[in-house]
């Protein structure tokens, strides 16, 4: 496929399941510079003037087309800060592929600050997939700063799937979320942290149209002496729906933060916050023995499944 | 075969010493269905989780043809042949139907394999196989489910602690049929059922009656089952509040 080396091909591999050149539009950042770019009649995708990103149109009623987005960072200390913005036109359906794999195996740091702007007009609809993956035993941190802005128009839909398992030293993630009628955002978190790593979410949606309607759960494991952090604050300024959720499991001395926020500016406003946070319970694991699996075993299936 | 010799279980509860299996021999032959019964607060299911290894015996051993497997841990229990379904089967956030089964089984089975050992327990595989074991199921639901688990793990001693608590009336001639079906196809194994219906001591070879932690009678199902008929230890299905616990099926 293109010019990638071994470890390259493994972090598209894991980030966005890539094994060649993927179908439809796509863009491949491999260490600060595209390496791949194809646009399709209906999904155009374009260099910002100054390199550092990509605007990306979709055009209005594009069907069953998608995007992918990936970048790799296989060089140690590369600090870079990219935006990428999507335009994604009336009554169009589209699935965009994000995600960011650094290998680090040097002693400086490598960062990567994506910052994703979308903008959704009417009746539109996106399923967006991010993960975020790190590799390499250097003592350089892999560090991640993603910004997600999402502007939605009325009646448009957005399921985002936020995934980071392994491998990413620090994150802070900041998503804002503008909803006008009867738009629905759907956010579905995964995140496990092992070592020292730290990584916090910060998730704010502003309901602002009458029956709009937000989702937003994190299901995270922190492992070690790792931290997490999850604050999560729904803004309903009109008649609407919104649902908040983390689910955590905590090990060894692995600590976990949720900060619920709810804002109810109008009557109708319905707001629930959930946050569950705990060890694996004893139970689970003298069941999944009684099957024939050591704790060891059964610790790893319970947190995989948690995690699925 | 399953041998208790002289097992004892004493717990320590608000700083007295409390005896609740005591002194308990017994010889469970392979090739037979058993039923243990008794009151409530006999020590059925403590007898249960001290075979499964789930709690360890203060004195006494517990052999397995003739090993001894006190000092075993569950884990190698299981894999020496014990297999145990929970009185209130475990919830798991994320794990599938299908991934309980093959972690059972231990090995990578296919869906159509999979959805044979929940059919044997009268669920609709299709609608089953793919659902997490969460909050979602129904009680009923997760029993089958824990049920169909031990069925695909395949053990020399498949142990049920009150397989019918907590489940309706339909589910419950359900589950007859399931018990009778194993009897069937019992093939050198054994099944140690605690219970107390009546329904399923009656497909019972044998019946064990545990009392205040102590054996009280141990025989023939034909002549300890008519010994208990009308005893607070057998409910028939229509007396003392029904199959499932708290249930009124009357």
């Amino acid at each position: 496929m293109l010019e990638l080396n071994e470890i390259q091909k493994s972090l598209l591999s894991e980030v966005a399941d890539m094994h060649g050149v993927p179908q439809g539009a796509y863009n491949i950042r491999s260490n600060s510079q595209s390496v791949g770019r194809a646009s399709t009649a209906n999904i155009e995708v374009l260099p910002r003037e100054d390199g550092q990103g990509l605007t990306i149109q979709v055009q209005p009623n594009t069907k069953n087309e998608s995007v992918h987005i990936p970048v790799v960072m296989s060089q140690s200390g590369l600090k870079e800060l990219v935006y990428n913005d999507f335009y994604i036109g009336e009554d169009a359906d589209v699935l965009i592929i994000s995600g960011c794999g650094i290998h680090n195996t040097g002693s400086q740091d490598s960062e990567h600050d994506g910052i994703h702007r979308f903008y959704l007009a009417k009746g539109a609809h996106v399923r967006y997939v991010e993960k975020h993956y790190g590799s390499g035993d250097g003592a350089g941190k892999r560090i991640l700063y993603p910004g997600t802005e999402v502007y939605m128009e009325e009646g448009s839909s957005m399921e985002m799937e936020m995934l980071q398992i392994k491998g990413v030293d620090d994150t802070i993630r900041t998503t804002t979320a503008e909803l006008a009628k009867d738009a629905r955002l759907v956010i579905r978190e995964r995140l496990m942290t092992h070592g020292d790593q730290r990584a916090t979410s910060y998730y704010t949606v502003n309901l602002n149209g009458e029956g709009a309607s937000a989702d937003v759960v994190s299901r995270s494991v922190a492992k070690d002496t790792s931290y997490q952090k999850f604050e999560a604050k729904l803004v309903g300024n009109a008649p609407c729906t919104g649902h908040t959720e983390c689910d955590s499991i905590i090990m060894d001395k692995g600590r976990i933060e949720a900060v619920p926020g709810l804002v109810a500016n109008d009557v109708d406003a319905a707001l629930v916050h959930e946050a569950a946070i705990g060890k694996i319970a004893g139970d689970q694991i003298t069941k999944l023995m009684t099957l024939g699996l050591n704790e060891q075993e059964a610790e790893a299936q319970i947190v995989n499944g948690f995690l699925k | 075969m399953l041998e208790l010799k002289n097992v004892s279980f004493r717990v320590s509860d608000e700083g007295q010493e409390r005896e609740i299996i005591k002194d308990v021999s017994l010889s469970i032959p392979s090739d037979k269905l058993v039923v243990i019964t008794g009151p409530n607060g006999g020590g059925k299911s403590t007898l249960a989780k001290l075979i499964a290894g789930i709690v360890k015996p203060t004195s006494g051993k517990i052999l397995l043809d003739d090993v001894d497997i006190t000092d075993l841990s569950v884990t190698d229990r299981a894999k020496a042949g014990i297999g145990f379904a929970f009185q209130q089967p475990v919830r798991f956030k994320g794990i599938q139907v299908y991934d309980l089964i093959r972690l059972a089984k231990g090995e990578d089975i296919t869906l159509d394999h999979a959805c044979d050992y929940l059919s044997a327990v009268g669920l609709c595989a299709r609608d089953y196989i793919d659902r997490e074991v969460n909050n979602s199921l129904s009680g009923g639901e997760l029993k089958r489910i824990e049920i169909a688990t031990v069925f695909a793990k395949g053990s020399k001693l498949s142990i049920f602690d009150e397989p019918e608590a907590g489940i309706d009336l339909w589910s419950f001639q359900n589950l007859i049929k399931v018990f009778e079906d194993m009897r069937d196809n019992i093939n050198g194994s054994t099944i140690l059922i605690i219970s107390h219906q009546e329904r399923i001591m009656n497909i019972a070879d044998e019946i064990i009656v545990l009392k205040d932690g102590q054996l009280a009678s141990y025989g023939p199902k034909d002549e300890i089952l008519p010994e208990l008929m009308g005893t607070a230890v057998a409910y028939p299905e229509c007396k003392k509040g029904g199959a499932g616990k708290g249930d009124d099926l009357c």
